[in-house]
């Protein structure tokens, strides 16, 4: 039933179980490579400034920062949404592919899933970090308490925002990890060292892979994956209300949550693209990361392009329907026309123009200009964050606090820093953790290949 | 132990030998099953253990004794003093003069310290107003760094028993060999100090004593001289004229008396009752100021021509009083002439120039329109503004010559603010002895001699009579901080008598002020009142004069003619005023008024006129041949004119204020016997370079948004509501999806008039005072952190060259349905049962939320940690400036949100002394620090579940509305429309 005659196969090669594994485990069991050294060691010192910078925005205070009176939110809560956004390619990935039965998403969820838990876990840090009070971060649970008791305020964003991410965190980090317990169980039986033998034996948990174990894994499987469904919506919804729930112009929408759900699955594909693109030539992986899967990313890159496009004329066109002079001049004067022209149309152009050309097949299939637009999607998307959040602020209800905004080489270091987080954790997952999931693509290896041989 | 075995293979293996992945299996068993068996209390700790332990123990100790808590001493008393209530507020009435403000104050006073400035509602001439630096003067108290500490000879500090001797000695020397000492003051009112002098004088007869004003007002003074006798200057009653002409006069700012005038102005411009009837406003002048924003009809000229338009209107008014004279001018006098004359004995034309000439026709003006005797009045004349301009020219050929070997001087600061400081400083050098008995070290002191430390006017005792019919006591607040000595002790000790300044003044009363009244049937409670009420009044008796035709003719012959060129025109700032408090934090980063820049001064010029010298705001200009100011594009600068406001520039004003913009004070000039302010045919070119601005606003166009609305008197008398009809539509729409709010009790809200409010930002700095409110710094204000919980907005429209202005007082707005509320996920900002919106500071995690979401953009945050900061330097970083520190207002954290709370610890004393006394409040009993700063009473507080309460009263007026109500945020700060006298101000307010 999951046969697909019109892709192709979805392995290429004439590839055995054992090879299978073998390939994958590869990176694993040899050496490191050069590039990666030098890029790890890029990561660490962009990390380090990071670190620096946080150091800084604690011990001296936001202050160091460039946000002010009436821009309140800037870099930071701009990359916390960004951050989010590509947080959903994993599970996005896993779970509507799984639901839609597109047995594809076998060779890249591994991946698309790992990008997640360290794209949420940046995401995370700015919460934290943008708070003037870092220390008291914990007032923001809801626990029993000697104060009263006093319980936090059930009715703010940003208290659901504090629910959603950390529930999206643990969810699929849980999801991505139990995924991976087969294939850490395949390392540990076939690692030689004592020490890795320790370390995947401990983080496979026992795995044998009898048929009982597979039961109970897959059972697991559909639980966190029908929370995980949820979550996928739910969590950029919520951290849409963030912004919907509020009164200042530019904000106050009710197209936000799908707006945001869509914004972030796109920049999450997007980002997957990068990604896989990346795997596939440094790893070779060609025979498991096929043409046909990026060009069925480009495919669906094209589509939610689309959706992207629309909600952008949605808003504009909300603004001078509803005839709110706010909203109006934040589009039209603050936005399209304005100090902030350029970030609006980098916006519109990188992520509703320009992946258009993926309705060229040339393009679609060309890796260089498919890497290219991929990365320039997630450089609109953060432009779309940066003018949602700067330009409603700094030009809202009374023209006597309108100001205008631009970080400091703190907040920009803490983006850099969390760029180096990001990939410093995917390297190492690059180099310890299976890249593709070998058990799930065990299972596909015969499909397209079968139904070809049917047909002749 | 028994071993098990599971197989025969297993039971082979030796210990030790296991397979491989069974082995740490076997380990982790094994432990358990030696705890399972041994039981816990059979593992005894060992010698090794018991050094863990120890060093565990050790480390931690150390540790946490290492943690040193921070030691705060509180000393009680041990003998309470009598007035003294540890944690009370006692309310004391003193009275405030540094030479150029004047002030009728009431002092809060916390455990002995005073902790904030009021206005004396007693007084009543200031009726309980103030300025910006009225409020302000406190910090100076508490001004560690710049205070002088103890007397000092030739730079060693030595006590005032010594600096007495050799002062003695010295005087004593001077008039032996024939010398003179100069005893050199600014404008003194201090009955007082006057007969100390005149005792002095009678003992060291070669001592002469000499007044000077930097900024002076002699020009108006000879003026009344020359034409009616009457050596003063006149007391001005806005509130009863009908038409007001200004002519290069900020007296809502820094002209004479501004708190008496912004009060008396508000009263003619106020719709009170159901008059449709205002006083009508003319402003002729070169810089936008505080008073030409708040004109009808503002028209710009250039400082030259002030004499020709006011000759101009003389003689319009001649010739419609029959004497046909020539009235041609650039700027036409008929319609202000025409309006005048429409309100003979009812108008009134002020003119801020010093010169003689120019008084000399606005008297004229007044004395052909009957306006003397009743909006102009000498039986209660001012008697500030004495100053000889000429005299400290004299002095310098005095020293230079030698006849002049020393000098006392008293307030005044020459060196920085004389045109010839430099040629003071080095005169200074000359004298045997130069003695400066000032609170602080300035520009003066630094080259003096001798140095008698002045106390500060709230540890001194003190007398002052500002008016003709009016005097007021100054009594010391809080005990000499530093081993100083108030001038008046110091001219006593000097004349060998022994009496302290108490009960000098004390005598003095009684011989000059106790019988000149007849309220009081014995002098001490005739002292004790005049204490506690902290003024004494008296009928005033209006004298007759006439005016010749001859003496208005001359004057009219020797006005000059326009001048050509580029003109610079000298202006104070409603902050800094002449530069006495320069180093007052407060005052450098309250906002100007109308331009909103702090922190700087600048040179103003109009859009056109920079375009014309092709440089935009930032650019620099030099100015003459030394002068180099930045551009700051003032929009209605008059045409081809540069404003530069003095009072900058200094350069020993302290920590804060030195080096903060240029001085400007080099540039005023001596013309005749009195210092002309403004230049013409002045040099400008572009220097290269920029600058770079603290401004407030940086956007200043209403772009057509319902902010402030506006209507016209006509308008208005048709229908009150006029410009407010969206408010009528917005209430009928009031509807709520959830339960409306009660407020069981208390439902505090709070009114603004805008027909009332000048825009003087008082309020803002009796905020700063009374709130703990810390002053960031220029690169901080850059931007756009000012952390003032009430801002004064201010919007242009119309003209470029000659705006319309508006002003706008903006705190929290105590929303009912406050935004801010519902975003904060801690529940740190919630609303009370009394309307409050309210601040936990201890709660707040700092997320910034609410700041963004509050569409007024009240909210401050605390960016750094602005108390106790040596990077924020200004007062509270040291034990002393703390004692600035309202005790009542948290001082708040690093990382927390703040915003006005419509002083709540105020609110909260009201309340608990009308529990106290077992009664009920009354309304205006409680007073926020804006309303009570406010020298208007623009702003009203009180109680809206009162029906009778003013402010209840005030939001049913039809004028009534509520900022963005749009927006159903429904606010307890209500607006009421501006209604004046501008034509054509509808046009696009109400498009949408």
């Amino acid at each position: 039933m999951y046969k697909t005659s019109i892709r192709g196969p979805l392995v290429l090669g004439d590839k055995t179980f054992g090879q299978i594994s073998s390939d994958i485990i590869t990176p694993i069991d040899s050496k490191l490579p050069a590039w990666w050294k030098v890029a790890f060691l890029i990561s660490l010192i962009a990390a380090a400034w990071g670190v620096w910078a946080m150091y800084i925005t604690v011990r001296y205070g936001i202050g160091t920062w460039n946000v002010n009176n009436s821009v309140g939110w800037g870099w930071e809560i701009i990359n916390f949404v960004w951050w989010i956004g590509i947080g959903h390619a994993g599970t996005a990935f896993s779970i509507f592919l799984l639901i839609l039965r597109q047995r594809w998403r076998t060779s890249i969820n591994r991946a698309a899933e790992a990008m997640t838990v360290f794209a949420v876990g940046c995401a995370a840090i700015y919460p934290a970090i943008h708070m003037g009070r870092v220390w008291l971060a914990f007032f923001i649970i809801p626990y029993p308490n000697t104060r009263g008791p006093l319980w936090v305020n059930f009715n703010s964003p940003l208290f659901w925002d504090f629910i959603a991410i950390s529930a999206y965190l643990l969810i699929s980090a849980s999801f991505w990890y139990f995924g991976m317990v087969p294939d850490f169980a395949t390392i540990r039986d076939r690692a030689t060292s004592k020490i890795k033998k320790a370390v995947y034996g401990f983080f496979a948990f026992g795995w044998t892979g009898s048929s009982k174990q597979w039961l109970k894994y897959e059972a697991l499987s559909f639980v966190l994956g029908g929370i995980a469904a949820v979550l996928v919506v739910s969590v950029h919804s919520i951290v849409s209300t963030d912004f919907a729930s509020s009164v200042i112009p530019g904000w106050h929408a009710t197209l936000f949550p799908p707006y945001f759900v869509v914004g972030a699955i796109f920049s999450g594909f997007a980002m997957v693209m990068t990604l896989m693109i990346i795997i596939r030539k440094l790893y070779k992986f060609h025979d498991y990361v096929t043409d046909s899967h990026l060009n069925a990313i480009a495919k669906i890159l094209i589509f939610i392009s689309l959706i992207m496009g629309t909600a952008y004329a949605t808003e504009v066109f909300m603004a001078w329907y509803s005839g709110n002079p706010y909203e109006m001049f934040t589009f039209f004067h603050n936005r399209i026309t304005g100090d902030y022209t350029f970030h609006f149309w980098a916006m519109v152009v990188c992520n509703a123009i320009i992946p258009q050309l993926f309705w060229f097949k040339k393009i679609r299939r060309n890796l260089t200009w498919a890497f290219i637009i991929s990365l320039i999607i997630n450089l609109g998307m953060w432009y779309e964050r940066f003018n949602i959040i700067v330009t409603s602020l700094s030009k809202d209800y009374l023209p006597s606090s309108w100001t205008t905004y631009h970080p400091t080489w703190v907040e920009i270091g803490i983006y850099v820093g969390t760029l180096g987080i990001f990939t410093a954790g995917v390297l190492l997952f690059f180099k310890y953790i299976p890249m593709i999931a070998i058990s799930e693509v065990k299972g596909v290896l015969k499909y397209g290949k079968e139904n070809r041989n049917h047909s002749h | 132990m028994k071993k098990y075995w599971k197989s025969l293979e297993e039971r082979k293996q030796e210990p030790g030998k296991a397979r491989a992945g069974q082995e740490h299996e076997v380990l982790a068993k094994q432990e358990i099953i030696d705890f399972l068996e041994k039981g816990g209390d059979q593992i005894r700790p060992g010698r090794r253990d018991f050094l863990k332990f120890c060093g565990f123990g050790v480390a931690t100790a150390a540790v946490v004794s290492s943690c040193k808590n921070p030691v705060n001493k509180a000393i009680p008393y041990l003998v309470k003093p009598e007035d003294v209530n540890p944690g009370e507020s006692e309310y004391y009435a003193t009275s405030f003069f540094d030479g150029r403000d004047l002030g009728n104050l009431v002092v809060k006073v916390r455990d002995g310290r005073p902790v904030k400035i009021e206005g004396n509602d007693k007084c009543p001439v200031m009726q309980g107003g103030t300025t910006a630096r009225l409020q302000a003067s406190l910090y100076s108290l508490y001004d560690q760094a710049t205070r002088l500490k103890a007397a000092r000879i030739n730079g060693k500090d030595c006590s005032m028993d010594d600096l007495d001797r050799d002062i003695t000695a010295r005087l004593e020397q001077a008039a032996a060999q024939g010398k003179k000492t100069a005893l050199l003051t600014a404008t003194i009112i201090s009955p007082g100090i006057l007969a100390a002098i005149e005792s002095l004088k009678t003992r060291h007869p070669g001592l002469y004593h000499i007044t000077y004003d930097a900024l002076s007002f002699s020009g108006i003074r000879l003026a009344h001289k020359v034409a009616f006798g009457q050596d003063g200057i006149p007391s001005c009653h806005f509130d009863k004229a009908k038409v007001i002409v200004g002519v290069n006069c900020d007296f809502l700012g820094n002209w004479l008396s501004p708190v008496e005038y912004s009060r008396q102005y508000a009263t003619a411009r106020r719709m009170s009752g159901n008059k449709p009837e205002m006083a009508l406003h003319y402003q002729v002048e070169s810089c936008l100021s505080l008073t030409g924003s708040n004109a009808d009809v503002r028209i710009p000229l250039k400082p030259s021509e002030e004499g020709g338009f006011l000759k101009a209107l003389y003689n319009y008014l001649l010739t419609e009083y029959g004497n046909p004279a020539d009235h041609s001018h650039r700027i036409n006098p008929a319609e202000i002439g025409e309006a005048l004359l429409r309100h003979r004995g009812q108008s009134l034309v002020v003119s801020g120039s010093n010169s003689p000439e120019i008084q000399i026709l606005v008297a004229g003006i007044n004395h052909l329109l009957g306006n003397y005797g009743s909006t102009l009045t000498f039986g209660d004349q001012l008697l500030t503004g004495r100053g000889d301009d000429a005299a400290v020219g004299k002095l310098l050929r005095d020293i230079e010559s030698g006849d002049t070997t020393g000098l006392i001087l008293y307030q005044v600061n020459p060196v920085y603010d004389h045109f010839e400081g430099e040629r003071f400083l080095t005169a200074l050098k000359k004298l045997n002895f130069s003695l400066s008995s000032s609170p602080y070290s300035n520009e003066t002191t630094a080259g003096c001699s001798h140095l008698c430390p002045d106390d500060h006017y709230l540890e001194a005792w003190g007398d002052h009579h500002p008016k003709e019919n009016l005097y007021s006591l100054a009594q010391p607040l809080i005990p000499r901080l530093f081993n100083t000595r108030s001038f008046l002790e110091s001219l006593l000790k000097w004349s060998g008598d022994t009496s302290d300044a108490q009960a000098f003044i004390r005598s003095h009363w009684e011989k000059h002020c106790y019988p000149r009244q007849e309220r009081f049937q014995s002098f001490e409670s005739f002292w004790v009142n005049s204490l506690q009420e902290g003024v004494f009044t008296l009928p005033a008796a209006e004298p007759t004069f006439s005016l010749s035709e001859e003496t208005m003719a001359r004057a009219g012959s020797n006005i000059p003619a326009d001048g050509k060129g580029y003109e610079v025109a000298l202006y104070e700032s409603i902050g800094l005023g002449d530069g006495r408090q320069t180093n007052n934090p407060w005052l450098l980063e309250l906002p100007d008024p109308v331009s909103k820049v702090c922190w700087d001064n600048y040179a103003a010029l109009s859009p056109a006129t920079a375009k014309a010298l092709n440089v935009t705001q930032g650019d620099l200009l030099k100015i003459g041949d030394k002068l180099v100011l930045p551009v700051l594009l003032q929009p209605g600068q008059a045409a081809s004119t540069v404003g530069i406001a003095l009072g900058f520039g200094r350069t020993e004003a302290g920590k804060a204020g030195s080096g903060v913009g240029k001085n400007a004070w080099p540039l005023v000039s001596l013309t005749g016997d009195c210092f002309s302010y403004s230049l013409d045919n002045v040099m400008l070119a572009k220097e290269a370079g920029t600058h770079v601005f603290a401004q407030t606003q940086m956007h200043h166009s209403m772009e057509g948004r319902p902010i402030i609305r506006e209507t016209t008197l006509d308008a208005y008398s048709k229908d009150p509501a006029a410009g407010n009809e969206m408010h009528e539509k917005i209430e009928k729409h009031h509807v709520t999806l959830y339960p409306e709010q009660e407020f069981p009790v208390h439902h505090w809200g709070m009114a603004i008039d805008f027909n009332a409010c000048t825009g003087c930002s008082s309020c803002v700095v009796g905020c700063q005072a009374e709130n703990n409110i810390p002053v960031i710094g220029k690169e901080e204000v850059g931007k756009k952190r000012l952390m003032h919980w009430i801002r004064v907005d201010r919007y242009y429209s119309g003209d470029e060259e000659n705006p319309e202005v508006l002003f706008q007082p903006l705190m929290c707005q105590h929303c009912d349905h406050a935004p801010c509320e519902n975003v904060c996920p801690v529940a740190a900002t919630t609303h009370s049962n009394e309307g409050l919106n309210q601040m936990a500071y201890n709660r707040c995690i700092g997320t910034k939320y609410c700041i963004n979401n509050c569409p007024y953009k009240v909210r401050r945050f605390n960016w750094f940690r602005y108390n106790d900061n040596p990077e924020f330097a200004f007062g509270t970083e040291n034990a002393l400036g703390k004692m600035l520190l309202n005790p009542d207002v948290t001082v708040r954290e690093r990382g927390v949100v703040e915003k006005c709370s419509l002083c709540v610890q105020r609110i909260q004393e009201g309340k608990l002394k009308a529990k106290k006394e077992g009664r009920l409040l009354k309304d205006g009993e409680i007073t926020p620090a804006c309303a009570q700063a406010c020298p208007s009473k623009a702003i009203v507080f009180g109680d809206l579940n009162d029906p009778e309460s003013e402010v209840s009263k005030l939001f049913r007026n039809p004028r009534n509305y509520y900022l963005l109500e749009e927006l159903h945020t429904l606010p307890s700060v209500g607006y009421l429309t501006k209604v004046s006298h501008r034509a054509g101000n509808t046009e696009d307010q109400h498009s949408h």
